[in-house]
């Protein structure tokens, strides 16, 4: 399974919650698969979807996914404390973790060689860090929706793109779908 | 009413429930006030693009945020402030230490210095300067300001305006 894969079967149970949606490839898939006003689409700044994912959590109750990728959590290692010390049991974050830098043309990351995100978010003093197949990943995330607990998934999928548009919705208004989501 | 305790009483005061810090010398009794303060979320970064995205998020979860950061950050946050902060149109006060100003001991921090106005300025980020105690008089209205027109505003604090360095 590719990430887009993963999206697709995750879409039916992420739709009702606020999702965060990383940049590039992750949030065009995701708007081409299921477009909601509760999902907010990253259109630039690598890396923080799960600080921003954290912030709505900690500034409200409703549950809060972010979806983000290997290289852009290894570009923003830093989060991974913060997260893990700031404990927010609404919040779940999704690492699809295909090992590649898949928007810009599937170069390596070092989350595909040596480095676990899985061991390095616990080593971080992340709870409840759950490591699944993509095949697994809807039920986990289920259980972990189910759970009240902040989670940390790490889904290790395969590498690959398929083709999408990008996105041209306005970001204010990707914004204020997402801000009246979040506060009705 | 120290001037650490009369600018968290601003913030405050306009609802700003939500702080992420990165630590500095000069603004470390304001971290201590905001710490301190059952009113105020406090959420330490370890870098401040990282704190920016929570402000980001803590704002559209309904929550006033605020930065507390050193000018030299000006130079890791350009991209964040532009993509994200600019281009979603979202409020940010910025409460900046102005390190490398008048009675700056570390000659270093004078390289970020004469460059923090000029980013500031190409990045059309309204900037205000406190040189002066009595200039923080004007926080209140800055912060309306900043909540008005959904955008990042800067707060520079020099050392003039902290007292200097004190033995150093």
């Amino acid at each position: 399974m590719i990430r887009s894969d993963v999206l697709r079967d995750i879409a039916p149970i992420i739709r009702d919650h606020l999702v965060v949606c990383n940049i590039g490839l992750p949030s065009q898939e995701l708007h081409l698969i299921d477009d909601q006003p509760s999902n907010f689409y990253m259109l630039g700044t690598m890396g923080l979807s799960s600080s921003i994912g954290l912030g709505v959590a900690l500034a409200q109750d409703k549950k809060v996914i972010s979806i983000d990728g290997d290289g852009s959590v290894l570009t923003n290692f830093g989060t991974l404390p913060t997260i893990a010390n700031n404990v927010a049991d609404n919040f779940i974050l999704l690492i699809i973790d295909n090992g590649s830098y898949g928007s810009t043309g599937d170069q390596p990351t070092y989350a595909g060689m040596k480095t676990s995100l899985t061991a390095v978010a616990k080593a971080c003093g992340c709870e409840n860090v759950v490591e699944c197949k993509a095949e697994d990943t809807a039920q986990v995330l289920k259980d972990a929706l189910a759970g009240d607990k902040m989670t940390i998934i790490v889904c290790k999928c395969e590498s690959g793109n398929i083709k999408v548009p990008v996105i041209t919705m306005d970001p204010v208004v990707i914004r204020d779908r997402f801000m009246k989501t979040a506060a009705g | 009413m120290s001037v650490s305790q009369k600018i968290v009483a601003d913030l405050v005061a306009n609802n700003i429930e939500f702080i992420t810090t990165v630590p500095c010398k000069q603004l470390a009794g304001v971290i201590d006030e905001v710490e301190a303060n059952p009113a105020i979320h406090h959420v330490p970064a370890n870098k401040e693009d990282e704190g920016i995205g929570l402000c980001a998020g803590a704002w559209m979860g309904g929550k006033r945020p605020a930065i507390i950061m050193q000018n030299t950050a000006i130079g890791v946050v350009v991209n964040t402030l532009v993509t994200l902060t600019q281009f979603y149109r979202m409020p940010l006060p910025m409460l900046i230490s102005y390190r490398g100003e008048l009675r700056e001991p570390v000659a270093c921090q004078v390289e970020m210095a004469v460059h923090t106005k000029a980013l500031l300025n190409q990045l059309l980020i309204p900037t205000y300067h406190f040189h002066r105690e009595s200039d923080a008089a004007e926080l209140d209205a800055i912060l309306k300001y900043t909540f008005m027109c959904n955008k990042p505003v800067a707060i520079l604090t020099d050392a003039s305006f902290w007292g200097g360095y004190g033995d150093q």
